[in-house]
């Protein structure tokens, strides 16, 4: 909770990290020592206590700490040394409000924004704290405020309520002292887990008594952010007890399915996990902020140079012409020195020309990208019904930034796939099933209208399961031995846990999506896994109730890439049931299978070849003697310290052989939903997507067949997998010679050091489609070796249109697109859905979350998040490309407006015997960028656009300018620099030559400062509304709005300010009184008005006109046609399907981890309650198994292991690339949820 | 927020009451409203710059602006005036002695008579400007050089001005009214305009004080301490007159209590400072003859009469006197008509050319070749 609301109150600059106070500053806690209702000893520590505070200030603190954090932006900071500088008589050539009255502005607005998003944190700390606990307090259960707990109390928690903090579970009311929990708040992942209490404390059950006499004392590491990590002991009673991570009870978890626990407090408030991991640290920039505050140093120095120019100027001057007018204008003593009055001077024109760079522009910038994240999180077509999700940009900075990307990085499982996993075919003994054909028999292309096979004869079947092919039910019926062992197999080989939760409604929970489809296949064709026991499978076979004997739990892991369970059925058989990957399992079959197995195998290629991922089942049938016997030595060897797993291992390989083949799965990976459209559709804007996967190859492989990224008519396919570096530089280097031709590939890798842009200019020419499929194995060589080794990749990659890794660590993830971002300047986008995602994510430009499966650990590190991969084409093509050219376009206009409107000094200087006299008025100035231009130039960067969403998408080429910069870059930026000048040349130039001699109509003067002054400024405002209306595309009702109000603005605070009665009150601030009466009355003046404007708006329309006219940009031309459509009928039209063209791979996945056999047959996760249907509990427990049998004294890390490990990614075999092995540090994993769909 | 009434507009293609971990039946409380302005579809007028409307404004300013320029330009040239360059720096000048025996306290004030011709008669009313060039009534030094507050009046102000008007703002610990060196460096030569008649005899031209400052300034801006009606040498007790003037400024214009102090014209006049080095500023008007049907000013024979008090030429500045009559917009001012006809030309021309170019080469909704 706490998380996500800081994350919503923190939009606008996204860096603060809450963190709680460290107890005492500068000596970190090395150790924690708890002693359980030992207030005072516990005290000794100083532990931080219960209460959170994730404010930052206080009433009191707020003003000097804020203000002082705001000074600390260099903006602020700059204005502030303006103010300053203008208090000093002698420089100060404006009034102090000038610039005192914007940093006001934007001090109070930033400070109001900083006061309000901290008073909600107060409100919600306030909320936080305030909560009720149970706390055991001297003997009795007390209710007390959640601030008041502290380390040490024992705290009773009830089913349904948040964890009050970091707990040591003592007790809980289920057996075992297990007790369940819901992480989301804290991971993301909405299963329960499982948390189970030392057996010493669980024994204390809900005795207050015995619970107040608890006085164990722990000893365990000091407050950190790990979430998947606790190392500690307790010591009770003269005995250590080690303790970990699934003895804790987590601050943010839900306590579910447990009608009450105890727990033992050991982090409290800000110390807690939770709590600890709040707050990002990057701060990632945008190439356009990189730039603009290139040009704003630019900009200095060239206000600088104005400055300097100025100064000499006015030196000579001084000299010149000054001392002669000594008569009427005396300088004091000591300012006589003509040097020293252009030293001041030139401080006094900083002062002057400090407009070009207004504070304004810091702000407004902030507001657009607001704006534009608003947009994206308003979208309704980034909206993702089925999870209620929305998409959300989790930062405001990076908006235009989305306009410009080339690269993609896109992780595949729950990005690209759904992680939904659909049984699809089958083989059995020889026939597949699955197909669907006609009458004449003729294939029949499966769709949503396909009929379905009927599956009401089941009871207990699963409504949402779909299977189209009904032979395979007729062959249950009627009985086939091969298929009933099949499905047999499937309900009884596996980890499923199955929750009943009233009669007949089943629900399973599946560690590996594939799983829980072949488990839910077997529920439908009649072989219902119904219960478990850890002695004992149940399952209802055709409606007849029959319970297994589970005799061994042959668990799956990467190196077996096979499980199996033995057996014994009723009729008192043994038998071993395998399912595993086809090579693995071929080998270990029965020489009698081989016709089998070749039909199977070729079945295996035809699945394969459709992207689907297969497993081949057997099985064997066992001598109760040879089991026994075999049994016995597995017993031995679970006990066996040292090389336990070893042995295991070979006991295990001893057994699993002789299989008889039984057939195979084919489970479709689905893709999710317009994928291929999506990839197509970012290709065409020349988005260069790589797919950086810890699958196997040929998993890999068939995603990008059937993501249309790899297709059968590109030239080729090169596929790097070579184990040494050297092999891996032969394969790259003969890639690149086969792209380019030798000739190229021998001049480029001779001349080491070619340049970047031949490679492009290479890059452009290829024509052939090549892809490129690099291995995590060989990756590792390539990224880590030789740096030219990773230039000749990087050059291969950027040839390819495709590029796929696999079998890449999270790490790899991260180096790769640190190579690219390296190397190009391209920005770079990382997608993912899982922990395993999240180094990528955070490494690149940008990171995008997709909330999926796996829990939102990457949607926590990214700086956009929607529900599925397709919204990437509108988030990029749609919002990207606005956001970016409604940015590019308001920086062109606010400097140039800014330059228009700061220059007439700079011209009038050389009039003005370069005194630093102001043109303007000192309240046109203080108003001009806050007040009377700023907003039209605001709504134009909030709603322009050129050509309308559906034309984006149609048309992606349009998204071309961003990748190439060319909106706002050096080039545009001198253009719309020269354009102010030019505007600032005619607006001051035009009423000089006009206005020297001028006369009122009734005789008086008009050629006074004051009336120049109004003149230039009326002109300047008129001409930058115009200007500002030349450039708007897309003009709203907040457009007409803002340009005409600003209009109405100026005039309106032109007459209030030249008012008589402002000017009674404040003589010497409004000295302009009367002013706008006596000179806008004039028709003089508005003739030179009308002249200035035409003069700087007419040049600009031509050119504007000749350049449209004669060479239209791609947007020019689909603006005109989107036009033109219009007008015909606004009929949308969709992008053609893509449609993969099939080709035959072989594909094999087993997204499958280590880790819950041991539990189940340790049954520690069985819930004996008396509504749970458990039936034939009471059948005749096994002779030969004594209970919770083999693999029960193995560690628990196993478990956690499961919770912990990496997702779907087989790390197995991979070099370990800095990331620590065993339980990797990145969190969480999969949501071992299955869900079958059709 | 609630936006489930819009399920059946569904945009993105999901069955509603779709599979989620949420289970059917979801509230779909983070669905984003339908609403014109989140969804970025405000309904909006987009133009674009095609021939068609280009060119017609080009064409249209063109025909607009050539007319109003030749209206300008002969209204300007039928505006009579006429200069008279007073400085005195050639021998020849009239005024060449007092220009070099210049000196502030100059008791005795230095006369010169320029004599002058008219060749055409002046109609209507007539305005006197003198003129400075060269004349820095625009350093910033100068410009904030005076108390707004002590010229509307303001009595704590008059007896102690604003630092603003250092160096000029204390004499001998009396402060200045009005202080600064805007109000120091009040031009005061004093021009009489002498007719002399055919037959030899002469007539000084009545010249009208008052009615050349704009009236906010007289009225408004500028108050004399303690009300327009008091006694002026009471109300400016306890300060000093600026330094380079003979008087104080409440003996300005002793006869007419309406022009004195602080609310003079030509002090008011003065202290509206020009824009740039070379100005003019308005002295005097003479009126147009009620009676009779003769020019205000006949053509003829001319006498300046300068009483020179005025010192330029230490900054090579040079003072003008200039006759001129106006007409409905202001005074003779050819470069506007000039601008007017010549900007509207080049907007016609370039509204030809660019038609041309748009004909030759132009590329008229050529989407054929829009990629993909």
């Amino acid at each position: 909770m706490a998380a996500k609301w800081l994350r919503m109150l923190v939009p606008w600059r996204g860096g603060w990290t809450p963190r709680g106070k460290e107890p005492r500053p500068g000596c970190a806690e090395e150790e924690r020592h708890v002693r359980a209702n030992d207030r005072l000893y516990n005290d000794k520590f100083s532990y931080a206590d219960n209460r959170i505070k994730t404010s930052k200030y206080s009433i009191l603190t707020f003003l000097p700490v804020n203000l002082f954090e705001q000074f600390q932006r260099v903006a602020n900071a700059y204005f502030l040394v303006l103010l300053i500088l203008q208090l000093i008589p002698e420089i100060s050539s404006l009034s102090w409000f000038t610039t005192i009255v914007p940093l006001v502005m934007v001090l109070v607005i930033t400070a109001v924004k900083d006061a309000t998003d901290d008073y909600f944190r107060h409100r919600s700390d306030q909320q936080v704290n305030t909560r009720q606990s149970q706390v055991l307090i001297q003997g009795k259960l007390q209710n007390e405020k959640w601030m008041n707990v502290r380390v040490g109390d024992i705290i009773k928690l009830e089913n349904n309520q948040f964890v009050t903090a970091d707990l040591l579970l003592l007790s809980s009311s289920e057996p075992y002292g297990l007790c369940y929990i819901e992480t989301a708040e804290l991971d993301g992942e909405n299963n329960l887990k499982v948390r189970q209490a030392l057996t010493v404390t669980s024994d204390l059950g809900a005795d207050i008594a015995k619970l107040a006499e608890f006085d164990g004392e722990i000893t365990c590491e000091p407050p950190n952010n790990k979430l998947d990590r606790f190392t500690g002991t307790l010591c009770w009673r003269g005995n250590k007890h080690p303790l970990e991570n699934e003895h804790m009870l987590l601050r943010g978890c839900v306590l579910r399915n447990t009608d009450w626990c105890f727990g033992l407090v050991v982090f409290a408030g800000p110390q807690t996990k939770l709590m600890q991991n709040c707050g990002r640290t990057t701060f990632k920039r945008t190439s356009i902020e990189k730039l603009m505050n290139t040009l704003v140093l630019w900009i200095f120095g060239f206000l600088i140079c104005m400055g300097i120019i100025l100064a000499i100027g006015n030196t000579i001057w001084e000299v010149k012409v000054g001392r002669a007018f000594w008569a009427y204008l005396q300088w004091g003593e000591l300012l006589s020195n003509a040097v020293y009055s252009g030293f001041l001077t030139f401080w006094s024109y900083i002062i002057i020309l400090n407009t070009v760079v207004p504070i304004s522009l810091y702000v407004s910038v902030e507001v657009l990208r607001l704006g534009h994240s608003y947009f994206i999180n308003w979208d309704r077509k980034l909206y993702y019904g089925e999870k209620d999700m929305a998409a959300e940009a989790r930062t405001t900075t990076l908006n235009e930034e989305l306009g410009q990307v080339e690269f993609i990085f896109s992780d595949k499982t729950g990005t690209l796939t759904q992680n939904i996993l659909i049984f699809h075919k089958c083989s059995i003994n020889g026939t597949t099933y699955g197909e669907v054909y006609d009458d004449f028999h003729h294939k029949v292309n499966i769709t949503e209208k396909t009929p379905c096979v009927d599956f009401s004869f089941n009871p207990l079947s699963d409504p949402k399961f779909r299977f189209h092919d009904s032979s395979l039910v007729e062959a249950v019926k009627v009985g086939e031995a091969c298929v009933q062992e099949f499905f047999r197999l499937l309900a009884l080989c596996h980890t499923v846990m199955p929750e009943e939760r009233s009669e007949g409604e089943l629900v399973y929970q599946a560690q590996s999506p594939d799983e829980g489809a072949l488990v839910t296949a077997a529920r439908n064709f009649g072989f219902v896994f119904r219960a478990r026991t850890p002695e004992t499978i149940t399952l209802y076979e055709i409606g007849r109730p029959v319970t297994y004997q589970l005799l061994a739990f042959l668990d799956f892991n990467n190196v077996r890439k096979r499980m199996s369970v033995i057996v014994r059925n009723p009729k008192g058989e043994i038998k071993l049931y395998c399912k595993g990957a086809d090579t693995i399992v071929f080998e270990r079959l029965h020489p009698s299978n081989e016709d089998l197995m070749d039909t199977t195998s070729e079945h295996l290629n035809e699945f394969a070849g459709e992207g689907l991922r297969t497993l081949a089942l057997a099985y064997r049938e066992l001598d109760e003697d040879v089991f026994g016997e075999w049994m016995e030595r597995l017993q031995y060897a679970s006990t066996v310290v040292g090389n336990r797993e070893e042995l295991l291992n070979e006991l295990y390989e001893e057994v699993e052989q002789d299989l008889m083949l039984l057939g195979a799965t084919a489970v479709e990976d689905k893709l999710q939903e317009g994928v291929p459209e999506t990839i197509t559709c970012l290709s065409l804007a020349n988005i260069k997507i790589w797919v950086l996967t810890g699958d196997k190859l040929e998993t890999a492989m068939n995603i990008g067949y059937s993501c249309n990224m790899l297709r059968d008519d590109m030239d080729e396919v090169f596929v790097i997998s070579g184990h040494s570096s050297l092999e891996v530089a032969r394969e790259l280097r003969s890639a690149k010679e086969r792209i380019l031709g030798p000739s190229c590939a021998k001049l480029s890798s001779a001349g080491k050091s070619i340049s970047s842009s031949s490679d492009s200019v290479f890059e452009e020419t290829i024509i052939a489609e090549y892809a490129l499929i690099i291995n995590g194995h060989s990756l590792a060589h390539a990224l880590e070796l030789e740096v030219e080794l990773e230039q000749v990749l990087l050059d291969v990659a950027c040839l390819c249109k495709t590029v796929i890794c696999c079998r890449v660590t999270p790490l790899q993830k991260a180096q790769v697109v640190e190579l690219v971002k390296r190397h190009k300047r391209a920005v770079t986008l990382a997608i993912g859905d899982g922990a395993n995602d999240v180094s990528m994510i955070k490494t690149a430009h940008i990171g995008v979350g997709i909330s999926g499966q796996e829990g939102t650990q990457a949607v926590l590190a990214s700086d956009y998040s929607f529900g599925q991969f397709r919204y990437l084409q509108r988030l990029l093509l749609v919002h990207g490309r606005w956001s970016y050219r409604r940015m590019c376009k308001f920086l062109c206009y606010f400097f140039y407006k800014n330059f228009a409107f700061t220059l007439v000094h700079f011209w009038f200087g050389f009039l003005c015997g370069f005194s630093a006299q102001t043109v303007y008025d000192q309240w046109f100035i203080t108003l001009y960028n806050i007040v009377y231009t700023s907003l039209p130039v605001l709504a134009m960067g909030m709603f322009d656009k050129d050509v309308n969403e559906h034309f984006s998408l149609r048309y992606p080429s349009l998204y071309r300018p961003g990748q190439l910069n060319l909106l706002f870059n050096k080039r545009k930026f001198f253009t719309c620099t020269l354009h102010g000048v030019f505007t600032s040349f005619v607006l001051f130039f035009v009423p000089y030559v006009l206005c020297f001699s001028a006369v009122r109509d009734d005789g008086a003067h008009v050629s006074d400062q004051q009336a120049f002054a109004i003149t230039i400024a009326t002109s300047l405002v008129i001409v930058v509304s115009v200007q500002i209306g030349l450039d708007t595309d897309y003009w709203t009702a907040v457009n007409h709005f803002f340009v005409w109000g600003s209009l109405a603005m100026y005039f309106a605070i032109l007459f209030a300010m030249h008012s008589d009665g402002l000017f009674s009150m404040f003589p010497s601030q409004f000295p302009y009184i009367g002013l706008a009466r006596n000179a806008l009355t004039q028709k003089s003046v508005w003739l030179v008005i009308l002249l200035t404007t035409v003069v700087c708006i007419m040049p600009m329309l031509a050119i504007r006109f000749l350049k449209t006219d004669l060479r239209p940009s791609l947007s020019d031309k689909v603006y005109l046609l989107q036009k033109a459509s219009r007008r015909q009928h606004p009929q949308e039209q969709s992008l053609k399907r893509v449609r993969r063209t099939s080709s035959r791979r072989s594909a094999y996945a087993f997204a499958h981890q280590q880790g819950y056999g041991e539990l189940i047959t340790s049954g520690r996760n069985m819930k004996f309650t008396a509504s749970a249907s458990t039936p034939n509990l009471s059948a005749p427990p096994s002779p030969a198994l004594s209970p919770p049998a083999p693999v029960q004294n193995m560690s628990c890390t196993g478990w956690i292991g499961t919770w912990g490990g990496g997702g779907e990614e087989e790390l197995g075999d991979v070099d370990s690339t800095g990331e620590s092995p065993g339980v990797t540090d990145d969190g969480a994993g999969k949501t071992p949820t299955a869900e079958i769909t059709a | 927020m609630m936006a489930s009434s819009y399920n059946a507009k569904e945009e993105d293609g999901h069955h509603s009451g779709a599979v989620g971990p949420g289970g059917a039946g979801t509230v779909k409380i983070k669905k984003p409203d339908n609403t014109a302005f989140k969804q970025q579809r405000l309904p909006a007028w987009q133009p674009i710059l095609t021939a068609g409307t280009v060119l017609p404004a080009f064409f249209v300013i063109g025909l607009i602006f050539i007319p109003i320029g030749i209206g300008l330009f002969v209204t300007s040239n039928n505006i009579k005036e006429f200069e008279i360059d007073y400085t005195g720096m050639e021998e020849s000048s009239p005024c060449y002695v007092c220009a070099h025996n210049y000196s502030w306290n100059n008791t005795t004030p230095c006369i010169c008579l320029i004599p002058f011709v008219l060749d055409q008669p002046f109609e209507s009313n007539v305005f006197m400007y003198y003129g400075l060039s060269n004349f820095y009534q625009n350093h910033r030094r100068y410009v904030k050089s005076r108390d707004d507050s002590q010229l509307n009046g303001d009595k704590t102000s008059l007896l102690n001005p604003s630092k603003e008007c250092e160096p000029y703002r204390k004499s001998n610990g009396l402060s200045i009214a009005p202080c600064g060196a805007i109000a120091n460096s009040l031009f005061n030569d004093t021009l009489e305009l002498i007719y002399n008649f055919p037959n030899g005899t002469t007539i000084t031209i009545p010249l009208m004080r008052k009615g050349i400052a704009w009236w906010t300034d007289k009225h408004v801006k500028f108050r004399n301490p303690g009300g327009n009606d008091n006694n002026l040498t009471t109300a400016f007790a306890g300060t000093a007159k600026p330094l380079n003037w003979g008087k104080p400024v409440y003996e300005l214009d002793p006869s007419d209590p309406d022009n004195n102090g602080f609310i003079n014209e030509d002090f008011i006049v003065w202290m509206r400072t020009a824009a740039l080095p070379t100005f003019r500023k308005l002295y005097r008007i003479i009126q147009k003859k009620k009676d009779n049907m003769m020019p205000t000013l006949p053509q003829g024979n001319y006498t300046l009469n300068i009483t020179y008090n005025y010192p330029v030429r230490s900054f090579d500045g040079q003072k003008r006197m200039i006759l001129s009559t106006i007409s409905w917009m202001g005074g003779k001012n050819p470069f506007l008509g000039i601008a007017y006809i010549t900007v509207g030309s080049v907007c016609f021309f370039l509204g030809v050319v660019l038609l041309i170019i748009h004909h030759k080469y132009g590329s008229r909704n050529n989407n054929a070749d829009i990629p993909n």
